[in-house]
């Protein structure tokens, strides 16, 4: 393991930020923590990076105890949100830095500046001052700067955050092709779960200081431990007391199953290729199902038709407990 | 990695070439400005210069060569010089202080700083005098002393550096440091390499007001110093000096040249400052 974070507890003041959180984090791989904004993500990444101190509990880095270990002695890579670039420095000093502090050979840090501008495809740009160049190239300097001091670990802290929508999912399967050039530890943060299920080899679901869920992507999709990691991760609507996704609503013209509930198509919604179908059961419940343009166009629906829904065979669904639903994300 | 390409080829900020923008309305307020800086300050200035010139090459050379003149002059740059050096370093500690620390007394302090603005010179003479004087109530007598001149000095150009560094400081980002730090730089060298070259162009700023502001001073020192020529006379006391003495031309010259050097001060602290904040 590479990372190994053990029963750590964190309060700013009253505000409980991590409660016993325990993760482990293996050599090589990719792992996003997700959750909720104020879910305590960042800060276990920063107490992970030495920003941060924990309260209690223990961080070994490499299988080096690391918890009382100021930042400098971390040997991590660590990305910000905003870049966090050194405004009076060109590209190339930027990226620099790191190796001009451990006093590495001139000729060795030009060789090593020069490697990283080509990694990040900034080769052409690095005597430009970093005002001069867009966020999602900014962050690809800063990425670079990370990697430059060859960290034992990458930490990302919601590295595309402050970026376009275009450009950020650019950047998140650039992210993933150049961990697979550089397999290097890295640990990133996010509050969007498509950004994790696409990116991530391991997902960590963080949510109110606690950790609710450790899983591969489709482990997580597939098989969630919970209403909050259920309904975190996709869209989910409510059918007879079960949290299931709405592509895992079925939808028949007649009767065909016995627990099929009889409703009225409410409202139909064409977003795209999809096609999302509001259904008012006779028994007052709302059920939200989506299904291809084609699905919808053979079954004939239409607003007011009558229908029954059940669950898919065989799809996963979480049972929702007395007091109510959770919001979907 | 095709995908990049686009975005990879557009630059952010493009430089384009100066060019007027004026519309009317702005030519209007342009004139306004013009005028209004050129009554205030370039006819004044242009009036000293002249002046000088009047009395001819001869006048304006034997003024500022003579012994008397030249000691107040290098006695108030040099003061001044040395009050920029303390201020540059005390007065970016202050800024430091008061943005980074939380403590009781802060707005307080935050107050206090201004006084050197708010106080008329002259009572910060007495002041000065009542304090540093020949009857110190703390035992520290420059009364007379070229020490007097420095420490007047000191006294108006204290909140200059503070006050042109504070609000840089404020929107410095901490997660800047974060980034030195976790790249391996100690405290020192974050401070050296990452914020100082940011706080650099404050500074420098600050310092050509403060050194500027060194030069021109009279009131504050005027009673601590005693005026005594070859020893604790600054220029400002020996053009009041020759203005007395109706010597209008020898007072248009010192002031000539005091300009001249007050100029040269804050162009070659704008130089300074440009290299510094790209070396980093």
């Amino acid at each position: 393991m590479s990372i190994e974070v053990k029963n750590v507890s964190k309060s700013f003041g009253d505000f409980v930020a991590l409660e016993d959180v325990n993760v482990s984090i293996g050599s090589g791989q990719l792992t996003a923590l997700l959750g909720p904004s104020g879910g305590g993500k960042s800060t276990l990444l920063r107490i992970i990076a030495g920003l941060e101190s924990a309260d209690s509990g223990s961080i070994t880095i490499e299988g080096r105890e690391a918890t009382s270990l100021p930042p400098q002695k971390r040997n991590v890579g660590f990305v910000f949100q905003h870049y966090a670039a050194f405004k009076h420095l060109s590209v190339a000093r930027n990226v620099a830095f790191g190796l001009e502090i451990r006093k590495r050979p001139k000729a060795e840090i030009k060789a090593r500046v020069e490697e990283l501008l080509e990694l990040v495809h900034l080769s052409q740009f690095g005597h430009r001052l970093p005002a001069q160049l867009s966020g999602g190239q900014r962050q690809r300097m800063a990425l670079a700067r990370a990697l430059a001091v060859e960290p034992s670990v990458l930490l990302l802290d919601e590295p595309f955050g402050a970026l376009d929508a275009k450009v950020r999912k650019e950047l998140r399967d650039w992210l993933r092709r150049l961990h697979d050039e550089v397999h290097v530890t890295t640990v990133f943060v996010t509050h969007d779960q498509e950004e994790a299920l696409e990116v991530a080899d391991q997902i960590v679901v963080i949510n109110e200081g606690r950790v609710e869920q450790i899983g591969t992507p489709d482990e997580l999709y597939d098989h969630p431990a919970n209403e909050f990691v259920m309904s975190f991760l996709g869209e989910v609507t409510t059918l007879s007391g079960r949290l299931v996704r709405p592509h895992d609503v079925q939808m028949q013209t007649a009767p065909q199953v016995p627990e099929a509930l009889e409703g009225q198509v409410s409202r139909m919604l064409r977003i795209g290729f999809e096609v999302r179908v509001t259904v008012l059961t006779t028994d007052g419940q709302e059920i939200v199902a989506t299904m291809t343009r084609t699905q919808a166009r053979s079954l004939g629906l239409a607003e007011g038709a009558p229908v029954w829904v059940s669950h898919l065979p065989g799809a996963e669904g979480v049972d929702v407990p007395a007091h109510g639903v959770l919001a979907a994300s | 990695m095709s995908a990049l390409a686009p975005e990879a080829d557009r630059p952010a900020t493009r430089r384009r070439p100066a060019r007027s923008t004026l519309t009317p309305a702005s030519g209007l307020g342009l004139g306004i400005a013009v005028l209004w800086f050129s009554l205030l300050v370039l006819i004044p200035l242009c009036a000293v210069i002249v002046t000088a010139v009047d009395g001819g090459w001869q006048i304006f050379w034997a003024t500022i060569t003579n012994e008397q003149t030249f000691a107040a002059i290098r006695l108030t740059v040099l003061a001044a010089a040395a009050v920029t050096v303390v201020n540059a370093v005390m007065g970016t500690a202050i800024a430091w202080v008061l943005v980074r620390d939380r403590f009781w007394g802060r707005g307080v302090l935050e107050v206090l700083i201004d006084i050197p603005f708010a106080l008329p010179t002259i009572v910060a003479g007495l002041v000065l005098l009542s304090l540093y004087g020949t009857d110190s109530p703390l035992g520290i007598d420059v009364a007379n002393q070229p020490a007097s001149v420095f420490l007047a000095y000191l006294f108006v150009t204290l909140p200059f550096v503070v006050r042109m560094v504070q609000p840089v400081l404020e929107e410095l980002d901490t997660d800047v440091e974060e980034a030195a730090s976790s790249l391996g730089a100690s405290r020192l060298t974050t401070f050296r390499r990452v914020i100082l070259p940011s706080l650099t162009p404050a500074i420098a700023a600050g310092s050509a007001l403060s050194f500027a502001r060194g030069v021109s001073e009279y009131g504050a020192l005027v009673l601590l110093s005693g005026n005594l020529p070859f020893k604790t006379e600054v220029t400002s006391v020996r053009i009041l000096g020759s203005v007395e003495n109706n010597n209008l031309a020898a007072a248009a010259s010192v002031a000539t040249l005091l300009l001249v050097i007050s100029l040269s001060v804050i162009v070659l602290l704008d130089v300074l400052q440009r290299r510094v904040s790209r070396r980093g």
